[in-house]
């Protein structure tokens, strides 16, 4: 989440300032995309081998009771 | 075969395993780059989980167990480093055609690019705070290191990245990648903004 309490395009008095200001509006962003990277393989579909193998190992732990 | 109580066990881990599966898949792929050999990753991960399950005390945090377990077993692979040659660029092109989706912003693609050229321990500390919602002790703990050495892993990570999307330290469409700061900050205004 990006906070936007601070004030981010204040007219800084020295360069220093701005420049710190910059780089931490685009590390912010940086940090949105790379969630939003994230989260869209989060929200892909799971592949059927996922549970098929899943559910095999169930089953043989069960001693093929299933 | 062992008793009802075990079972009633099982059932809650498996439930809560599969739950996991869609976090582990997306741990999995910034680890691996390539797509398919992430998803195997995660299925041995999960796999792996599912068989020390005994171990595991429900109630602990298993999404930090099981990204344990997965960290683990990518870096033994790698060791045995029958893998490796999956890391190369050739890899990473092929994940992002393999994920290519006209919604998907530009941005994106390269942010992705970026992350690959990341050493592992740094991708992994920064993807673990920054993108898997992982305190920095639960991150240390996942990576087996103390909390200092994730936070300075992240910081380095983070620097890195922003050097890398700025200098154009790659290309893409025979565009520098120095449009990808640009774009990327025009998406994160849009979005802090439909958040």
């Amino acid at each position: 989440m990006i906070d936007h309490n601070e004030p981010s395009r204040r007219l800084a008095d020295s360069k220093d300032d701005a420049s710190l200001d910059e780089a931490r509006l685009r590390q912010q962003a940086i940090g949105v995309k790379l969630r939003q990277m994230f989260d869209q393989v989060v929200n892909e579909p799971v592949p059927d081998d996922f549970l098929d193998i899943l559910r095999r190992a169930d089953a043989k732990s069960k001693g093929g009771a299933e | 075969m062992s008793g009802g109580a075990a079972s009633t066990d099982d059932i809650a881990f498996k439930r809560e395993l599969v739950g996991l599966i869609p976090h582990l898949r997306a741990f999995a792929r910034t680890l691996c780059g390539d797509a398919t050999a992430a998803d195997d990753l995660a299925q041995d991960a999960m796999l792996k989980a599912w068989d020390a399950r005994a171990s595991y005390q429900m109630g602990t945090n298993m999404k930090a167990w099981t990204f344990m377990i997965l960290r683990n077993q990518f870096y033994s692979e790698k060791r045995r480093s029958w893998r490796q040659t999956q890391l190369d660029q050739e890899a990473a092109e092929r994940t992002l055609m393999a994920v290519d989706d006209p919604e998907s912003p530009v941005a994106l693609d390269e942010l992705r690019m970026a992350l690959s050229t990341l050493p592992d321990e740094q991708r992994e500390a920064l993807v673990l705070v920054g993108a898997g919602g992982f305190a920095y002790e639960e991150a240390a703990e996942i990576c087996g290191c103390a909390v200092g050495t994730v936070k300075s892993r992240v910081s380095r990570a983070r620097r890195a990245l922003q050097a890398s999307l700025q200098a154009g330290a790659y290309e893409k469409d025979g565009r520098p990648a120095g449009d990808a700061m640009g774009s990327i900050l025009g998406e994160a205004d849009r979005l802090s903004g439909a958040r």
